[in-house]
């Protein structure tokens, strides 16, 4: 078999040389051997739906059960299980592969390549997904459960929990390999594969965050490797990282981790930022504002990234001094985030604007995104996060910069390039519905929650205290109605591929990015075969 | 692999893909670089030094005014060891020399290393509390049956904060894995130094 799929793909390859621009395999194999970067952007970006479906109905069993004060439908263990993967899936199934399938489908068209600089890698990369996947998922069925242990995996649960801990771990190896891959690829395409003319300073906005990301992932994805390893010898090879008895510390999970885990918050947000950013423009009919500021300001989150880190941990006994240092370093990270918040709104400024739904998307991106920074910022400071540590405030607030940030954004890119990938358009007033519920029911969901924090409600817990009935039963009906509503994102895109009126080669009027500019909508399966020229 | 790449494109895209590998290596060593570099961080600062005896201000003055109970609390994490404190709990004056003791004893079928992790109750009381010899600095190996009595001997520090009448002194025995079982009859910290 692997024998077959291997003569495929290079039968494949050659083809490519021979024959003209339109021709692709057909069947199974044209996406099992593909390395045509926009066939695993599209399997990128339906493996990410598929997930976010997946961690979708896990949150919803969280809501179901927190609907009600006492345990009405799962068991706890089970409860703590959903709330692990619920994140491990949505970060890591969900959203990042979303952004890695952007990336795909629009960098070698933006920056004017044939493809990505390493098709056969990338394939890989993808095709690793399934399997880690796979193993995420029947984590579930293993002897005693899946891994109740957070999507943080913090020692000493994560040494003593069940073996769905160890495909968990596995799982998290094989899903740092794909993206590390990705991101080599995303650089190297960036960086040696512009066409004549494309200088750095010249490429779509889109393709500097994502360089930027993909700098990131590789400096922080090995790290997140290495603590589950430790957490792996840890469980069966006898080593003491992280065991007491040992000499080792559980605390020093927690500083490998998030020594991962706070950039990993920017691998998530900065292709978000790439994204809105050639949105915002594109209805707002006026070049970005402040191109250079916002290139700078995307690098300067970037590396003060890797120095805050100790700011999800104020509470694990750290000296106030290191407290403050974290701190002062967080607070720090307002500023480039302000200048972008700014630039967005300054290209806004007496600009002629519509609101067609990517641009609601990128509004409701804009405002909430920004609302999530606020509450980052609270929880920045030691005092305040003394008493909000781990209470429905820092769920609320992540949720904020993940959906409303993240996933908002995802939505704004896909209406926006859905005429370019398929050729065809999405309905209007179903996108606009979308919009509008999505927003909606968000904010049911997710703003009450700030209120349940402040209260003290405790995150994590399936049951909690009488007090908190009203504000979780709002929530609850909330997730419900979110959930309910990406249904109908499901069928506009479905129905825009089957029987969507034709699209313009250039569909939006202000877009003034090359895909839109020199291709045809939709795109060829070969684009700029031989390099454009840029003036 | 694709007719717009030249030969130099892919010896650049290749070289490239080496440097990023080895970085990704790099940075996959440096999580665990973080390890040592956080032992010796902590031995620097101070911090999470439970298993070293204390250092105590040498002109300490026994604080006759006020009195603070000492409660001692003896666990074993999976083990079939029997540990308990010889008495519940002490009244002392801050600054005074105390030594009090605690009972193991291996009721299991083999030979045993344990080691005793302290914590302390409340939070902000532990850094007053300081150890001067304690069987938690070294590992504790009993043969099958065997008991022993082990001290512990310490000082309550004299800036203890006023509103601190009462304080926990909690122990946990946890096997150590075959693998790291260091000469624990030899004790690993000269107990001696300190004080």
């Amino acid at each position: 078999m692997s024998t077959a799929t291997h003569d495929a793909a290079h039968g494949h390859d050659h083809g490519h040389d021979d024959h003209a621009h339109e021709h692709k395999p057909y069947g199974m194999m044209r996406w099992v051997g593909s390395t045509n970067h926009k066939d695993i952007g599209t399997m990128y970006l339906w493996f990410s739906f598929t997930m976010f479906l997946v961690g979708g109905v896990m949150a919803l069993i969280i809501r179901a059960e927190l609907f009600q004060p006492g345990l009405q439908i799962v068991r706890p263990e089970f409860f703590n299980s959903m709330t692990t993967y619920h994140g491990l899936i949505m970060v890591f199934g969900a959203i990042m592969p979303a952004f890695v399938g952007f990336a795909n489908w629009l960098i070698p068209m933006q920056i004017g390549a044939p493809d990505m600089a390493f098709p056969r890698m990338n394939n890989l990369s993808f095709w690793l997904l399934p399997p880690a996947a796979m193993l995420l998922i029947a984590a579930q069925f293993a002897p005693g459960g899946g891994a109740g242990v957070g999507w943080t995996m913090y020692a000493p649960l994560t040494t003593q929990a069940g073996p769905a801990m160890d495909l968990t771990i596995f799982a998290v190896h094989i899903l740092g390999m794909s993206s590390i891959m990705g991101s080599i690829n995303i650089i190297t395409t960036i960086l040696n594969m512009r066409a004549p003319g494309m200088g750095l300073m010249k490429m779509p906005l889109f393709c500097w965050t994502w360089l930027i990301t993909a700098y990131l992932l590789v400096a922080s994805m090995p790290v997140l490797a290495g603590a589950v390893t430790m957490t792996l010898t840890d469980r069966h090879f006898g080593t003491n990282f992280f065991n007491a008895a040992g000499g080792g510390d559980p605390v020093l999970y927690q500083h490998i981790f998030w020594f991962f885990g706070h950039p990993e918050v920017y691998i998530i947000a900065i292709p978000a930022f790439g994204v809105v950013s050639q949105v915002i423009p594109a209805f707002s009919r006026k070049p970005l504002f402040g191109y250079a500021s916002m290139v700078y300001a995307t690098a300067s989150i970037a590396i003060l990234s890797f120095m805050v880190w100790a700011h999800h941990m104020y509470t694990v006994g750290m000296p106030v001094e290191t407290q403050l240092f974290f701190m002062y370093a967080t607070t720090l990270i307002a500023i480039p985030t302000g200048v972008k918040v700014f630039n967005w709104v300054a290209t806004m400024w007496k600009g002629s604007l519509t609101f067609e739904t990517p641009m609601l998307f990128a509004l409701g991106f804009l405002f909430l995104f920004t609302l999530g920074g606020f509450t980052g910022l609270v929880l920045s400071i030691v005092p305040v996060d003394v008493q909000i540590h781990d209470t429905y405030y820092v769920v609320a607030h992540f949720h904020y910069v993940m959906v409303a940030g993240a996933l908002f954004s995802a939505f704004a890119g896909i209406y926006f390039w859905l005429p370019k990938w398929t050729g065809r358009m999405y309905n209007e007033t179903l996108g606009k519905w979308h919009f509008w519920l999505s927003l909606v029911f968000f904010n049911v969901t997710f703003f009450v929650q700030h209120f349940l924090g402040l209260a003290g409600m405790p995150r994590r817990v399936p049951d909690y205290a009488l007090q908190f009935a009203e504000f979780n039963a709002i929530s609850s009906v909330g997730a419900f109605g979110f959930g309910l509503s990406q249904l109908l994102f499901l069928y506009i895109v479905l129905k825009c591929i089957c029987s969507g009126e034709k699209a313009l080669d250039k569909q939006w009027e202000g877009a003034d990015s090359i895909e839109w500019t020199m291709l045809p909508s939709p795109a060829p399966y070969h684009s700029f075969t031989t390099p454009p020229t840029i003036k | 692999m694709n007719p717009g790449q030249t030969k130099r494109t892919l010896r650049i895209n290749r070289q490239m893909f080496v440097r990023l590998s080895f970085f990704a290596l790099l940075m996959f060593g440096f999580g665990y670089a973080m390890v040592p570099y956080y032992k010796k961080f902590c031995q620097v600062t101070g911090l999470n030094n439970l298993l070293q005896p204390d250092t105590v201000v040498s002109n300490t003055q026994v604080d006759k005014s006020r009195w603070v109970t000492l409660e001692f609390d003896a666990n074993t994490h999976g083990m079939p060891w029997q540990f308990a404190p010889v008495q519940r709990s002490v009244r002392v004056h801050p600054g005074e020399m105390t030594q009090v003791a605690f009972e193991i004893k291996n009721n299991g079928g083999s030979t045993m290393v344990g080691q005793a992790i302290p914590s302390y109750g409340p939070k902000h009381g532990a850094p007053f509390v300081k150890k001067l010899e304690c069987f938690c600095f070294k590992q504790q190996v009993l043969a099958a049956g065997e008991s022993r009595q082990m001290p512990v001997q310490f000082v309550i520090d004299a800036a203890l904060p006023a509103s601190v009448t009462t304080l926990t002194l909690s122990y946990t025995f946890f096997e150590v894995p075959a693998a790291d079982k260091k000469n624990a009859s030899a004790p690993t910290v000269a107990t001696g130094k300190a004080g």
